[in-house]
């Protein structure tokens, strides 16, 4: 039925065809795969957060049964095993590059946070491997830790690293000083704000894993991984730290039960296993306990900043300055040093015209676990910061907190717009979301609802954030002359086979996000062929050319970028073919919903058609063509893109217990253009609930030996389902302007926008008790002392 | 020491010999490959690994596999019949009650107990027997939501 209208998928919320197979029991994670004759893998932590190794005695647990193999850092180290590396260069205000010490996957000589690794016991069975863990000796001798941000850098404090004095890794800045300080001196009215962005621990579902293997007849090398991208874990540690080159290294990564940023980064774990597999012919695997996962997934945020807000008198916002300390941890994760700068500093601007910004920020080592991008990653904290810093501005003029926003958004026909630290801004519409937000959200009701709830004994409060991000990363150009040591582009590839089904290989990584649906659909409407189609590959750097990954909600915006200039390639090359089989001029062909059509006749051929021509190329141009259809496209962004939008919180605390409830949450979100709401929605609500997490519940917490305090899931405060409620989420649009789908991404817009919604919220219901700021996780011991402080006015 | 247990999976007769310290969830991820049940936590916080031993859930990191000597249990991979979904699989489906999927199993089984529990329980309700299962995806909007969709399908 070649003339059968088309129904478009772009716009639908498509069920997704990935839920088959987790529903079912059938999802193919790391764990759930198993090679024969598999040993097992398990590491000895350490228990102390810096100590001296003074000696490992492995005899008794090599002794053990079943055990295979014991090795240590010396082990590694004498195989010539490379540090697990730093993906990003910052340079110092003074031009030197950041201090960048050694990361052994194995500790050499010291170590540096609890959990750090100190051996690996492989055997049969990982029962055997945990007892004869227990049988290795080894002897430490104490040293003295640090472990909060702002201790760090005090004169005397413990260093982490010799080479780096006061424990800063680097001291960087942005923007123009000096204009800075010209408007504060002529400035009306000045806000300023002290805060601490709390440390988190991203707890993915699905602990890491990983699984070596070893071919000795082709020296192939295979690594299953826990990983969003697995090309980068090829590149990292076959070129790094094994030395294996990219054809003799596999990197596969199967259903992932989450990732939010935690398993972006090259893991010791994953060159111990692939180094073992190949040292004993065998497959080793390992899987971490949930405890492991607290003290060796890399951990987010953890700021302390000072901020000032320059305004004249009518609340104009003139300069913006800003000081933050960073904790790395104790090692320069994957793409860390990138965070609190070029991830942070850049997004200061938020929606606000504020024509002159200069920030500076120091990183510090800490004897913590390291610290990397965790869903939002710089932005929830620079969205923190300002939308904190906006509604105390708001008290201190005495204007409404939503008007003095209005008064400061850049206006919708700025664009592009160039900010004081950057960024240049291709498309947005805040006041658009702010007014759908309050209406969605019934602003006007407010005070009526607290009225309610006052006389019920509760306290109410309602909190505004209208936020924007830098997503879709990245440039590569742009990034590269940031530090960044890989380019940011992607790749998509589109295999139309003979009979004219398609499968689409893409360099993302689909963790939750739904990829195999979403891709289809782009693929489907651009190809002109049924979803069902269409297949979506990822996951294997075998089949797939090349990628980035997934993380920095780039997905779509880049990989789906890729995947939209493949198929422009596929229709060009199809075009040239159809015109041949109609025997007509190829300006003449026409291509819409998968039909190639001579303008103005009817004479046409389906994509299966051609594919058909050319696979068995009997009437083909074979002078002018390669046979076959098949393309492959790099993207490379022109820019970041920018979602935003407004979220709106109300909260109800209640003052004997402190205990402290969203009542009512509203999302307006400019995502750019959505191809499946029903996804798009998902993604906003799970990044609302993590960021209700950080700003109500979750905190890291280690005590002053630096030992892990949160260490398990009776210790961290997960969100729940019954700590939440039920999310108003909405769209507001504006395209992108230089990506082909018009896309902007959404998989971190939820976890940036509503930390500061729910905390001017909490401020707002404990005003009448004198507070101004309260530092993140609200939790009831902390409102209720602020409660039992203050005085009720 | 090993020793023998002998129970029923998803309504067929198995019979494993394993080591007293085996907690159920190993005798079926490890033991009889049925790797739908995951394991999330090592503290019984997180649910992912909720099955049914005799119709009611339980979290099966949390029991030995010789305590399931005798009794009837349900994975995930047992509760669709004849490939039909059941009202619970099928509703998580149709409100996109699951992202990256490992909550899902546990998530399922916990909330088909509920519904023979309760056939018409409130938001509230569902929340808060919910409550033993984490999910970091989805902020369980559209779980509830799948789960009142499931219940109301099952009442007919
Ligand atoms: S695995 Fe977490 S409760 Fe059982
Ligand atoms: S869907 Fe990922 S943890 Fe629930």
């Amino acid at each position: 039925m070649p003339d059968a209208p088309m129904t478009y998928q772009i716009g639908a919320s498509v069920k997704r065809r990935e839920d088959l197979r987790f529903l079912t029991g059938k999802g193919n994670y790391t764990d759930d795969i198993n090679r024969p004759g598999q040993l097992y893998a398990y590491l000895l932590r350490s228990p102390m957060a810096h100590a001296e190794i003074v000696s490992i005695d492995t005899t008794a647990a090599k002794a053990m049964a079943g055990v295979r193999a014991v090795f240590t850092g010396a082990d590694m180290a004498a195989d010539g095993v490379g540090g697990l590396p730093c993906g990003w260069q910052i340079h110092s205000k003074d031009g030197s590059p950041m201090v960048e010490p050694p990361h052994p996957a194995l500790a050499v000589g010291r170590v540096r946070h609890v959990g750090d690794t100190v051996a690996v016991v492989i055997a049969d069975t990982l029962a055997q491997a945990k007892d004869a863990a227990e049988a290795l000796e080894v002897e430490y001798k104490a040293l003295s830790a640090v472990a909060t941000t702002t201790e760090a850098t005090v004169d005397g404090a413990p260093l982490v690293w010799e080479d780096a004095k006061n424990n800063i890794c680097y001291d960087w800045h942005i923007g123009d000083k000096a204009a800075v300080d010209a408007a504060f001196a002529s400035a009306a009215q000045v806000a300023t704000i002290d805060l601490v962005n709390n440390r988190l621990i991203p707890n993915a579902m699905e602990p890491r894993a990983a699984l070596g293997d070893f071919n000795p007849a082709t020296g192939e090398h295979t690594l299953i991984t826990t990983s969003q991208n697995p090309h980068v874990i090829r590149l990292l540690m076959g070129a790094f730290v094994l030395k294996i080159p990219e054809h003799k290294l596999r990197v596969l990564a199967p259903d992932v039960g989450g990732g939010f940023g935690s398993k972006i980064y090259h893991y010791a774990e994953e060159a111990i296993c692939t180094w073992a597999a190949a040292k004993l012919k065998r497959p080793v695997k390992w899987t971490a306990e949930r405890t492991e996962s607290f003290m060796t997934d890399a951990h987010g945020r953890d700021h302390v900043t000072h901020a000032e807000l320059a305004m004249d008198a009518e609340g104009r916002f003139l300069a913006l300055r800003v000081s933050t300390l960073a904790n790395m941890g104790a090692y320069l994760s994957t793409f860390a040093p990138a965070v609190p700068t070029y991830l942070y500093a850049t997004l200061l601007a938020g929606v606000y015209k504020t024509p002159a910004i200069y920030a500076e920020v120091k990183a510090v080592f800490t004897n913590t676990t390291p610290v990397d991008a965790y869903r939002g990653a710089g932005r929830p904290e620079a969205t923190f910061l300002l939308e904190r810093l906006v509604d105390e501005a708001a008290r201190v003029s005495g204007i409404d907190r939503a008007e003095i926003r209005r008064r400061n958004f850049i206006p919708a026909d700025a664009y592009p717009y160039q900010t004081p630290v950057a960024l240049q801004y291709d498309s947005g519409d805040y006041a658009g979301c702010l007014d759908a937000a309050l209406k969605a959200a019934d602003y006007d009701g407010f005070a009526a609802r607290k009225a309610a709830s006052e006389a019920a004994g509760k306290l109410r409060g309602i909190g505004l954030s209208t936020y924007l991000e830098a997503c879709g990363i990245a440039p590569s150009a742009v990034v590269g002359s940031l530090g960044a040591r890989a380019g940011l582009f992607e790749v998509g590839k589109i295999r139309v086979h003979p009979t004219g089904s398609v499968t689409v290989f893409t360099g993302t990584h689909s963790h939750g996000q739904g990829h195999e649906t979403t891709f289809a659909q782009v693929v489907a409407d651009a190809l002109g062929v049924g979803i069902d189609s269409v297949e979506i590959v990822h996951g294997d750097t075998a089949n797939v050319p090349f990628g980035m990954g997934t993380y920095g909600s780039r997905s779509l915006a880049v990989g789906g970028s890729a995947i939209v200039k493949a198929c422009d390639k596929i229709i060009a090359k199809a075009r040239k073919i159809a015109a041949h089989l109609l025997e007509a001029a190829e300006s003449d062909i026409e291509f819409k919903d998968g039909l190639f059509k001579v303008a103005g006749t009817d004479r046409q051929k389906s994509l299966p058609e051609i594919s058909l021509a050319a696979y068995v190329p009997h009437n083909y141009p074979i002078d002018e063509l390669e046979p076959g259809l098949e393309e492959t496209a790099f993207y490379d962004p022109k820019n970041f893109t920018y979602p935003g939008g407004t979220h709106i919180c109300e909260v109800e605390v209640d003052p004997e217990t402190g205990v402290t409830k969203v009542v009512k949450f509203t999302a307006v979100d400019d995502v750019g253009r959505v191809i499946n709401p029903m996804i798009v929605e998902g993604q906003i609500h799970g990044g609302v609930a993590q960021g209700i997490g950080q700003a109500l519940l979750e905190q890291c917490v280690y005590d002053d030996s630096g030992q892990l305090l949160t260490g398990s899931m009776m210790d961290y405060c997960m969100p729940r389902a019954d700590d939440l409620p039920s999310f108003h989420v909405e769209n507001h649009t504006t395209l992108c302007t230089h990506n082909p789908l018009g896309v902007k991404g959404c998989g971190e817009v939820g976890a940036i926008g509503s930390p500061p919604a729910v905390m001017n919220a909490v401020v707002d219901a404990l005003k009448g008790y004198g507070v101004t700021h309260m530092d993140m996780p609200a939790t009831p011991e902390k409102v209720w002392r602020a409660i039992q402080a203050g005085t009720r006015s | 020491m090993q020793v023998e247990v002998s129970l029923t999976v998803n309504g067929a007769a198995v019979t494993a010999t394993v080591e007293p310290r085996t907690l159920l969830v190993q005798l079926l991820r490890e033991h009889l490959a049925l790797t739908g049940t995951h394991v999330g936590c090592d503290t019984s916080q997180c649910g992912a690994c909720v099955v049914h031993v005799n119709g009611a859930s339980v979290k099966s990191c949390t029991m030995l596999a010789v305590q399931a000597d005798g009794a009837s249990v349900t994975t995930i991979e047992g509760l669709a019949t004849d490939g039909t979904l059941h009202p619970v699989q099928e509703a998580f489906r149709e409100h996109h009650g699951l992202q990256c999927g490992f909550c899902t199993p546990g998530m399922v089984m916990s909330a088909v107990d509920l519904l023979q529990n309760n056939t018409s329980p409130s938001e509230a309700e569902i929340r808060e027997w919910l409550e033993g299962n984490i999910c970091r995806c989805t902020g369980y909007h559209n779980i509830v939501k799948a789960v009142q969709h499931a219940a109301a399908a099952m009442r007919g």
